[in-house]
Formats: structure tokens, C-alpha cells, sequence
């Protein structure tokens, strides 16, 4: 048991989804476009030009905040932090983190301890930088700047982090919030999601905190977690060696497995931040705040209790099938198929939690394996919802089911077809399980022999051998039934 | 206003991205300290309950809606004409060896 207590606090920058650009009417996204080709004086930083804000980034900043049961500030402005980089075309970022538009803030996740409640310091907004490329040479670097002027939200968070698993979870969850309410992609291999963590150890019991070490340059989920194991285990032998921790910027090598120094300035930054003299300050008024709370859709959490007393589902599935709003629709598609089906007012918890069993066991596997979405999914949730039907009325039994559940996938056929098509219909006629039985039987005497002297495994030997006899289209309970009695 | 120090008319250049001569601090010294000295006036004034202003329209919540241009006000072309350099439709500079510290 190390003697130190880890406390980290974390920073996401979040790109927002808008149709134009944060100041300009640049088109915001640049994915499929040319270097450049989204640029215009303004977000160049061509001089004599004026920044005319987005109306839509700023509601989108507060919807986030409210999201997190955040205090809307009475009123914000946006200031210049000045600086001299590449990617910065005016030599100074418009942001808004000295009198934020949102501040404070909470979130609780789910760990297996437990809930754990998060909270956040504030969030502001800002215009993203562009890119820079470097040439392998080293000779040369090149800007792009079709990613200049994106509105970015600023979220950090307090340092109530304890373990390096909570700020993935925390970080999952901001991704799931900012996907349901339609502002972000969230894509942290994408950058759209931006994650730099704050790492201080110090002994338990000790109110100050601890040197701290911030990490840049997290890629990834998994790498939040690795990056700040990694931080824990390097300090924690620093310390325990008698040694000090030096304050720095470290970067995160995926490929290392390590936090690297990060090269950079030795004096401290004088960001010389004052009031954006081109932007008047906002203040929102009180029917644009319940406007956005009235239209702020169910949240990841919210949707995740729901689902438990709803559908019956336990936490674990539940939390899978809302992490992700496209997935919650599908699963939600298939339960209103089952009701229309079962012609039930009702959720019939039973069929409602096999559907969740065959999405989350059986197609997400599946879907993962093939690099797909829910959304590009091959199989509809309605023809998830007709296999289901197709199990509870006898039609197949569950392992045939699997059968053609591959087919489902494959050609996207509904599974009523499937059967028929292959003739895949469950054996009920009890005549003919009957003269298969009889079969069987009459082959395998030293089997019936087995089951008399005691030898419960030869039922399941014979079971197995008319299952095989009919490609596992006989109704196993049927099979078990008469074969108990004949052997009786 | 005193005189600036040595060190801080070299930080005021650096920032600034101007390169000075050794011999030219004390002629910067000089001249930015008169300038501040100017502006210092002010405070003769004795102005005890304005609050700071950054704005003086009186204008707030200034915002435009969500929408693209409808079509481009400048062409790349025109926009990476001032550009020093180009290279695959990027503007060329020096390397960057310094880790991006702040966004
Ligand atoms: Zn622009």
C-alpha cells in the first residue's frame, strides 16, 4: 500500500459541431477539405478585421454546463490571451476563462465502488488554433489553418480524481453527454476530444497538495488511464527514494508506454490576457436558459436508470446500451417492435431483456469485429426483435437461433425467411421426436444400460445424439421429456 | 515613474517578437518609462468610483446565427498571397521544436 494519495484534476477541450466557425462564417468542418480551403480574413488574422460571435456556440456552452448542473454566470466576455505560435494567426486566443459563461458544476459515474460524485471548476469558450504539420526532415513545418476559429468548450474540473480509472470514466461519460446532446463529435482519435491531466501525489492525511506534473498529448480513453498509472508509479518512486518532484509539462509516447519532459520555454508565460475590445459582453437572458432546459433531451444517466426500471436490464448492460445515444434509439426501436408484436401496453421486461442480450453478446461483438457502427449496423433492431419472438413461440430453439443470427448478419435477411429458407423450423411434433428417439435409442443400448445403473451423464449423451440427428432443430424440452419417460 | 530596468525593456522586446540591440536598451528605457510617465498623469485625476471599462458602445449579447458564407469573400489564392511561403497549399515556416504549451 503506497503511503501517497494521488490527486488529479483534468482539462477537456471539446470542438463544437457548429455549421460555421466560432467568429467567421467559415465552413467548421474541414475533414474531406484541402488545406486552407476553409479560411477567410478573419479567421487568418488578417488586420482591420472584426469577430462576430456564433450565437449558436455560445447556447451550446451553456447547454453543456446545465448538463452538468452547472450556475449559469449573469453575464461573460471573451478576452485575448496573447501569445506568438505558428498556428495562431492573430498572436492572441479570443477565450472567455476569466469570467467564464459557466461555472462550477458536477457529475457522478458510476465505478464498482460505487457512484462518485466529480466536480467541475468551470467551462469556457474559445477558438481552436490550426494545425501545424512538421516535415520529417525537420527542415520545415507547414499551417494549415482550416481548423483556425472552431468554437472549442473548455471544461475543468476540480481535483476531486483519485484514481487514474475515474478520469477515464469521467472522460467516457463527457464523450456520451456531448454526443446526446448533438454538439460535439467527441472523437478523441479525432481530436474533436481533448484530454490533459493534472497529477500531484502527497502522504495521506496532508491537506496541501503535491508538485504537479501536467500530462499532454493523451490520444485516446485507455491512454488517460495508462498515462496517469504510469504518472502514480513514477512519482511514488521519486518520493519514496527521498526524491522531489519537478513541476513540468510531460508528454504522453504511446508507443513508449511512458510520460516524456516535453521540450519547451523556461520562463514563465505572460499571457497578458485583457477584454476583447471587438466583442461587447454577453449576458443571457432568462428565457434562453429555459429555453435550453426544456429542450435538454435524457441524459446518459438518466436514460441508464431508466433502462434498469424499465427494462428490467441490469447496470452493466444498461450503461453499455446508453453510452452511446445511436445504440439507446436501436435498443428502444427493437423494444417498441416487441410491444407492437406482443400487442402489450407493458414492457414485457422478459423479451425486453433478451433483446438486450442478443444486442450487447451477440451484435456488438459481431459489429466490433467488422470496424461498424450501430448505425451502418447490417441487422435492423426490428429483425433482432423478430428472432426474439421467433425463440419465445417455439418457433427455434436458442442455439439454432445463433445459426441464424449469422445469416441475419451476413445477408441482413429477416429471420423468418432464414428459417424457411433453410428449413431451420424447431421440431415440436412429438411423433416425430418420438421414432428419432427410437432411433437412437436402438443404437446405443450401452448408453441405456449407463442411465439405469445410475449414470446421469448418458441422458445427456442421448439428448446430445438426437439433437445431432435432427441439426438441433428438436425441441430440446420435448426431447428430454420423452426420453425420461422411455427410459423409465 | 521610475526608469524601466534592463530586464524588462529585454522582455517587453521579446514578447513582442522585436529584436534590439545591446546598445539600444538604454534609448528604449528612456523613451517607453516617458511614455508610461504620460499616461501616469491620469492618476492625478484622482478618479475613485469609475469602474475599469473595456467597452464603450453600450452594446451586449452581440451575436450572428449559425450559417455559412454564402459564397467565398476571399479566394485561397488571395489569402495565402501574403503568405512568405507555400507549400501543398500550407504556409511554409521555420520548424517548430518548442511543445505547444497552452489552448
Ligand atoms: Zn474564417
Amino acid at each position: 500500500m503506497s503511503k501517497f494519495e494521488t490527486v488529479i484534476g483534468m482539462e477537456f477541450h471539446i470542438q463544437l459541431n457548429t455549421v460555421s466557425k466560432m467568429f467567421c462564417r467559415c465552413d467548421n468542418y474541414s475533414a474531406n477539405s484541402k488545406a486552407n480551403e476553409n479560411t477567410c480574413p478573419v479567421c487568418m488574422g488578417m488586420p482591420g478585421t472584426l469577430p462576430y460571435a456564433n450565437g449558436k456556440a455560445i447556447e451550446w456552452t451553456y447547454l453543456l454546463g446545465l448538463a452538468f448542473e452547472a450556475k449559469i454566470a449573469d453575464e461573460f466576455n471573451f478576452e485575448r490571451k496573447n501569445y506568438f505560435y505558428p498556428d495562431l494567426p492573430k498572436a492572441y486566443q479570443i477565450t472567455s476563462s476569466i469570467n467564464p459563461p459557466v461555472i462550477g458544476g458536477r457529475l457522478n459515474i458510476v465505478m464498482s465502488e460505487g457512484e462518485k460524485e466529480l466536480r467541475l471548476n468551470h467551462i469556457h469558450l474559445e477558438e481552436d488554433a490550426g494545425k501545424l504539420v512538421h516535415a520529417s526532415s525537420g527542415d520545415y513545418s507547414l499551417v494549415d489553418l482550416n481548423r483556425a476559429g472552431t468554437p472549442l468548450v473548455e471544461l475543468v474540473t476540480e481535483a476531486d480524481f483519485r484514481f487514474p480509472e475515474e478520469a477515464r470514466v469521467f472522460a467516457e461519460n463527457l464523450r456520451s453527454i456531448v454526443r446526446y446532446l448533438g454538439i460535439s463529435f467527441g472523437n478523441m482519435e479525432e481530436g474533436n476530444l481533448r484530454a490533459d491531466a493534472n497529477i500531484s501525489l502527497r502522504p495521506y492525511g496532508q491537506k496541501e497538495f503535491g508538485k504537479k506534473v501536467e500530462i499532454k498529448n493523451i490520444n485516446s480513453f485507455k491512454a488517460i488511464e495508462k498515462a496517469l498509472i504510469y504518472e502514480v508509479n513514477r512519482q511514488t518512486e521519486i518520493l519514496n527514494e527521498g526524491g522531489k518532484i519537478t513541476q513540468e509539462t510531460r508528454g504522453w509516447d504511446e508507443n513508449k508506454g511512458k510520460t516524456l519532459p516535453q521540450r519547451s520555454k523556461e520562463e514563465a508565460h505572460d499571457y497578458r490576457y485583457f477584454p476583447e475590445p471587438d466583442l461587447p459582453p454577453f449576458k443571457p437572458d432568462a428565457n434562453l436558459i429555459d429555453k435550453l432546459k426544456s429542450e435538454m433531451p435524457e441524459l446518459p444517466v438518466e436514460k441508464r436508470e431508466r433502462f434498469v426500471s424499465e427494462y428490467g436490464l441490469s447496470e452493466y448492460d444498461a450503461s453499455i446500451l446508453t453510452a452511446d445515444f445511436d445504440m439507446a434509439k436501436f435498443y428502444e426501436v427493437g423494444v417498441e417492435k416487441i410491444m407492437e408484436k406482443e400487442n402489450k401496453d407493458l414492457v414485457p421486461k422478459e423479451s425486453a431483456k433478451k433483446l438486450s442480450n442478443w444486442i450487447v453478446t451477440e451484435l456488438l461483438g459481431r459489429l466490433n469485429a467488422k470496424g461498424l457502427s450501430i448505425k451502418n449496423s447490417p441487422v435492423t433492431a426490428e429483425k433482432i426483435a423478430d428472432l426474439v419472438a421467433l425463440i419465445d413461440g417455439g418457433t427455434i430453439s436458442g442455439k439454432i437461433a445463433k445459426t441464424v443470427f449469422d445469416e441475419m448478419f451476413e445477408t441482413g435477411k429477416d429471420p423468418g425467411q432464414i428459417i424457411k429458407e433453410k428449413g431451420l423450423v424447431q421440431i415440436t411434433d412429438t411423433k416425430a421426436i418420438e421414432s428419432i428417439i427410437d432411433e437412437v435409442l436402438g443404437s446405443n443400448p450401452k448408453s441405456i444400460e449407463d442411465f439405469k445403473a445410475g449414470k446421469m451423464q448418458a441422458l445427456g449423451f442421448l439428448v446430445g445424439q438426437v439433437m445431432a440427428r435432427t441439426k438441433g432443430q428438436a425441441n430440446p424440452k420435448i426431447v428430454n421429456e420423452i426420453l425420461r419417460k422411455k427410459l423409465n | 515613474m521610475s526608469k524601466l530596468s534592463k530586464e524588462q525593456v529585454k522582455n517587453i522586446a521579446k514578447l513582442s517578437r522585436l529584436g534590439i540591440k545591446e546598445s539600444e536598451i538604454d534609448k528604449y528605457s528612456k523613451e517607453i518609462s516617458d511614455i508610461l510617465t504620460y499616461v501616469e498623469q491620469l492618476n492625478e485625476l484622482g478618479v475613485i468610483c469609475a469602474e475599469p471599462v473595456s467597452q464603450i458602445t453600450g452594446l451586449e449579447s452581440v451575436t450572428r446565427e449559425d450559417a455559412k458564407y454564402e459564397q467565398k469573400i476571399c479566394s485561397k489564392e488571395e489569402l495565402l498571397k501574403n503568405a512568405p511561403e507555400i507549400k501543398d497549399d500550407s504556409i511554409k515556416v521555420k520548424p517548430v521544436f518548442e511543445e505547444r504549451e497552452s489552448i
